[in-house]
């Protein structure tokens, strides 16, 4: 069933700033200092400030996003408005007012009331907050049971009625099924009519749309403006994403270090931010429309609850003064807004530049890896079923063909399920290809890697999406790089130190880290640690699995840039991933375009990405949200995901918003080639390209 | 060429940032020693293992009376001053006998637990990254054999095979080791899954390199308090084999031993039972506790460990 939006494309509400909605603040934070008590090891104890002073008032209606890097405050914030402390912590000073009642003065039984009744909580992950083993039907009886005065009866119809709210299709059988047998996405919708049931005055949403893919994060976007809208809800919203804020919020608020440090109406802060940091952050998010690298932020932000003097931004701020170091700055009004920096207001008034950094130039070289009809299954077929003769089971990823050149970069851009880990745990050997051929150079990579040679084994490497996890957190960094430099060259001792010494500073980190654990490194500087650790083997193809979507945006810049001027100095060939098709038009000269397994569309990222033909392609790009104030996604089919690819015909049929009929159901369609792209469809590219500018 | 200096001085700007320079942190086994001290009971337990081990390690020198020296003018006295914790129905001094009682059971449990341990943990990481069919069987078979009662499958053996401290290291350590793959492989799934042996494999490195470098560091932790347990256990084994007569061989004391050949005697001799079987008591305790402890330390959640 396709939902269709009725407000499609940009409505007069939003981002009317702060003059449009109601005056009187429905929630207000007033000087507000959050922390904990340290317990040092002689015995004495220091009170370390998580949040540092913070004031804001939320008025009614009104969509306020809250934005920063990790680690900066922004949940602790969101939950401060619920009246909920982390476990240890207290409130070193301020409040937190809903209405006239300060709400860490309430006792409990007060505040668990007021908590899903009149201030509900949207949580980041919906899968894991909803119970796995009760039917949602119960899950929503017990949210109305505790938030609504409905007598028992009604909770049914009530149930129906906020699953139809939240355009969930179905929602008679929805109430018999289990968490577990929804999308993503879906399982949003449900922790969002949860959300819902106690009518609250203020949803407080945490991330939201983290980790749902870009269709799907496009479509509760839409949801969530619609409910607004429609119900007049006030919303803070917490994201990393200054796109989906952008989208959503009528005023943004900037946090840094615990603190508040700009605060204005989302225009205002995405065109003409004021405060340096915001200035930063905006400049290093990838854009589609640039051809260049994001510049980049330099440094990490503080540790939680680090204790300085002085502005929190200093250490990383381009305009920094010898008072800065000093003078921690007020927040003061400048216009409308609220900055907090020392620098003069005619300076914080300055237009916002972004100036990209130059992608470094690279030569492109003799083929390197080329995938000729390649076919991966992760259930193999037993003996048993081949001898009763049962067809085997359809392939998770099928007739791939790629090639890459030396010094290129060539993305795999897709949806989750789409089948691009796959694609490359087939090329590193994890998982052999069930058919075709992948080879590097004329030497066959179809072999699992414990049969490849060393050298192959050399060529071939792979940087992983989490430093988390990819680096063994028993291990030095001197131990973690001594691995590949012992298996691939021998080196021992001190030979093998001074050799991870010059990988390092390739990363530009000092030798210093060395004998560090990962623990003690920041999570950019973990990737690059992980990165020295792939160039150890000198390899000349790297597979590249999201390798920035860990990182914070300011980090991910500095990653994107080394990556490219490390392929610019050796030649290597980047296989990349990334669902952020921004970070993709930054790093990739080529694109591939999958859809459940199955190549759609390939061609050079300039072409691609100006004119998306293939329907799937042009759904993808016209969902991708941009940190503009005035770009509005464009949403083509609902956002069902498939679990399983089809058995026959194109893999986009069930979805595709210019489907033809029950060719599309029953034939591949074949390559068609036009102006050095190529795309799989059955309607004719030259008609494609005439529909794509209606 | 100016460009990529530029990027060159922003990111070397980056890796220069305050926010992990400092001071380095003290090392882990600085900190889980800290940990430790701050709880009594994990300090009286270690003090206690510590003294028994001291005690066992000079016993020899330590001892007022010949342990094997029989007094028949001397038999089932109490308590005095010559004789601490009385003489035992042959004359020999309880005291002499209890000091040396432990060195055998000590030794070969020490040893036997560092057998179990050994093929134990080994056996279970290796079976946790492989994984598959090969894991499935092997689980069933320790499945089958821990479901033997073990008491009488030890006696069995050593029955047959026959009863010295080598047989018994053996067998003790054969047996308490298939408990051991459990626990390892339980503890090695929780890593398998990540990258960072994702990140080995695909380097090429061997399954033993992965087994030693990559998943034994991480899993040390459990199996350090697990070995700790089972040297409880095994010190418990023993003795039951002991006072069944299938440990130590008389004349060498041993609490097991003393404890069988006393036990006639109770209601006239309490002391000859009292002291070994309070000695045996305090040192698993005191094991017991120190495991506890140290699991705590290590930041290991005992509840969530596997069994």
């Amino acid at each position: 069933m396709n939902t269709v939006y009725t407000n499609i494309g940009h409505t007069s509400t939003g981002h009317t700033g702060t003059g449009a909605v109601n005056n009187a603040p429905v929630l207000r934070v007033e000087n507000l200092s959050l922390g904990y008590t340290r317990h040092h090891t002689d015995g004495r104890t220091s009170k370390v400030a998580v949040l540092r002073d913070v004031s804001l008032q939320i008025h009614k209606g009104e969509v306020i996003g809250l934005v920063g890097e990790s680690g900066c405050g922004k949940s602790t914030l969101a939950l401060a408005l619920l009246g909920f402390l982390r476990g240890g912590g207290e409130v070193l000073g301020g409040k937190v007012r809903y209405g006239k009642t300060s709400l860490f003065d309430l006792p409990d039984a007060d505040l668990a009331a007021l908590r899903g009744g009149d201030i509900a909580l949207i949580p980041q992950n919906a899968g894991q907050s909803l119970t796995p083993t009760m039917k949602l039907g119960a899950q929503l009886a017990e949210a109305l049971k505790l938030h609504s005065d409905l007598p028992q009866g009604q909770y049914r119809a009530r149930a129906i009625e906020l699953l139809t709210l939240v355009r969930l299709p179905s929602p008679e059988q929805l109430l018999e099924r289990y968490p577990h047998q929804l999308s993503g996405g879906q399982q949003q919708r449900v922790a969002i009519a949860m959300a819902l049931a106690g009518e609250p005055d203020v949803l407080l949403l945490d991330e939201p749309t983290t980790g749902l893919d870009v269709t799907t994060q496009a479509h509760i976007l839409e949801l969530l403006r619609e409910l607004r809208q429609r119900l007049g809800t006030t919303m803070v919203f917490v994201s990393h994403d200054l796109g989906v804020i952008a989208r959503i919020s009528d005023r943004i608020a900037v946090m840094y270090a615990g603190e508040l440090i700009e605060l204005g109406s989302c225009a205002e802060i995405l065109r003409s931010p004021a405060h340096p940091y915001t200035r930063g952050l905006l400049a290093a998010i990838p854009r589609l429309a640039s051809g260049m690298l994001p510049a980049a932020l330099p440094g990490y932000p503080p540790a939680v609850g680090a204790r300085h003097q002085g502005c929190a931004f200093a250490a990383r701020c381009s305009h920094v003064s010898p008072d800065c170091q000093e003078r921690t700055p007020d927040q003061t009004a400048l216009g409308t807004r609220q900055v907090r920096c020392n620098l003069p207001a005619p300076q914080l008034r300055q237009p916002l530049q972004l100036e990209g950094v130059p992608v470094p130039e690279v030569t492109v070289g003799e083929p390197l890896l080329s995938l000729d009809q390649v076919a991966v299954s992760y259930q193999q077929q037993s003996l048993w079923q081949k001898l009763r003769g049962q067809p085997e089971s359809t392939a998770t990823v099928d007739g791939i063909e790629l090639s890459l050149k030396r010094g290129e970069t060539l993305a795999l851009v897709g949806e989750s399920g789409s089948g691009k880990s796959t694609i490359m745990r087939s090329i590193c050997g994890i998982n052999p290809p069930r058919r075709g051929h992948i080879q590097l150079d004329d030497q066959p990579l179809n072999l699992p890697v414990e049969k490849r040679d060393a050298v192959l084994k050399r060529r071939v490497q792979m940087i992983f999406q989490n430093p988390d996890a990819s680096l063994n957190p028993r291990h030095t960094i001197a131990e973690i790089l001594a691995q590949p430099l012992k298996l691939y060259f021998g080196l021992t001792g001190a030979a093998c130190r001074a050799k991870a010494a010059e990988l390092l500073a390739q990363v530009r980190l000092g030798e210093h880290y060395l004998d560090r654990l990962p623990a003690q490194l920041s999570g950019g500087e973990k990737q690059r640690v992980a990165i020295a650790r792939t160039f150890a083997g000198e390899p000349d193809l790297i597979l590249c699995d999201e390798v920035t979507s860990a990182l914070d945006v300011s980090v991910q810049a500095a990653v994107l840039q080394l990556l490219k001027q490390l392929q610019a100095e050796r030649g290597v060939a980047y296989l990349f991933i990334a669902h952020d098709l921004a970070v993709v038009q930054a790093i990739a000269d080529r694109v591939a375009v999958l859809y459940q397994g199955r190549l759609c569309e390939e061609g050079e990222t300039r072409d691609l990405f100006a004119a998306p033909w293939h329907p799937y392609t042009e759904t993808l790009l016209d969902a991708v949200l941009q940190p503009d104030p005035d770009h509005n996604p464009k949403l083509h089919s609902d956002d069902a995901a498939e679990s399983q690819p089809p058995a026959q015909g194109c893999p986009f049929q069930n979805r595709c918003p210019r489907k033809l009929g029950s060719q599309c159901d029953n034939e591949l369609p074949d390559w068609q080639q036009i102006r050095g792209k190529r795309l799989r469809c059955h309607i004719p590219a030259r008609q494609l390209i005439g529909l794509q500018r209606v | 060429m100016t460009d990529s200096a530029a990027i060159e001085n922003t990111a070397l700007a980056a890796s220069q940032s305050q926010s992990t320079q400092g001071r380095t942190p003290q090392k882990r086994s600085v900190q889980v020693w800290r940990s430790m001290r701050r709880s009594p009971a994990a300090m009286i337990a270690l003090s206690i293992l510590a003294l028994h081990l001291i005690i066992a390690l000079l016993a020899p020198w330590i001892s007022p009376w010949d342990w094997t020296l029989q007094n028949g003018y001397n038999m089932l006295q109490p308590p005095s001053a010559a004789h601490w914790f009385g003489t035992d129905n042959m004359g020999r001094d309880v005291f002499s006998r209890t000091l040396m009682g432990g060195r055998e059971a000590l030794k070969v449990t020490l040893l036997g637990t560092l057998l179990a341990m050994l093929w134990g943990s080994l056996t279970g990481i290796t079976l946790g990254l492989l994984g598959g069919r090969i894991d499935e069987w092997v689980m069933r078979a320790v499945d089958a054999l821990l479901a033997i009662p073990w008491l009488l499958f030890l006696l069995l053996i050593i029955s047959t095979i026959g009863q010295s401290g080598l047989t018994l290291v053996l067998t003790l350590g054969f047996f308490y080791g298939i408990a051991v793959i459990r626990v390892a492989r339980g503890a090695t799934l929780d890593f398998v899954a990540r990258d960072f042996v994702m990140a080995a494999r695909v380097r090429g490195e061997s399954n033993w390199t992965i087994v030693r470098q990559e998943l034994l560091p991480n899993v040390l932790d459990s199996l350090l308090v697990e070995g700790a347990m089972r040297w409880a256990w095994m010190l418990l084994a023993f003795s039951s084999l002991s006072f069944l007569g299938f440990g130590v061989v008389p004349p060498t004391p041993d609490w097991g031993l003393m404890i069988a050949d006393t036990r006639g005697i109770m209601s006239i001799a309490p002391w000859a039972t009292l002291f070994p079987a309070l000695a045996l008591s305090s040192l698993i305790i005191s094991i017991n506790l120190s495991a506890d402890a140290f699991g705590k330390a290590m930041g290991l959640d005992r509840a969530k460990a596997p069994v």
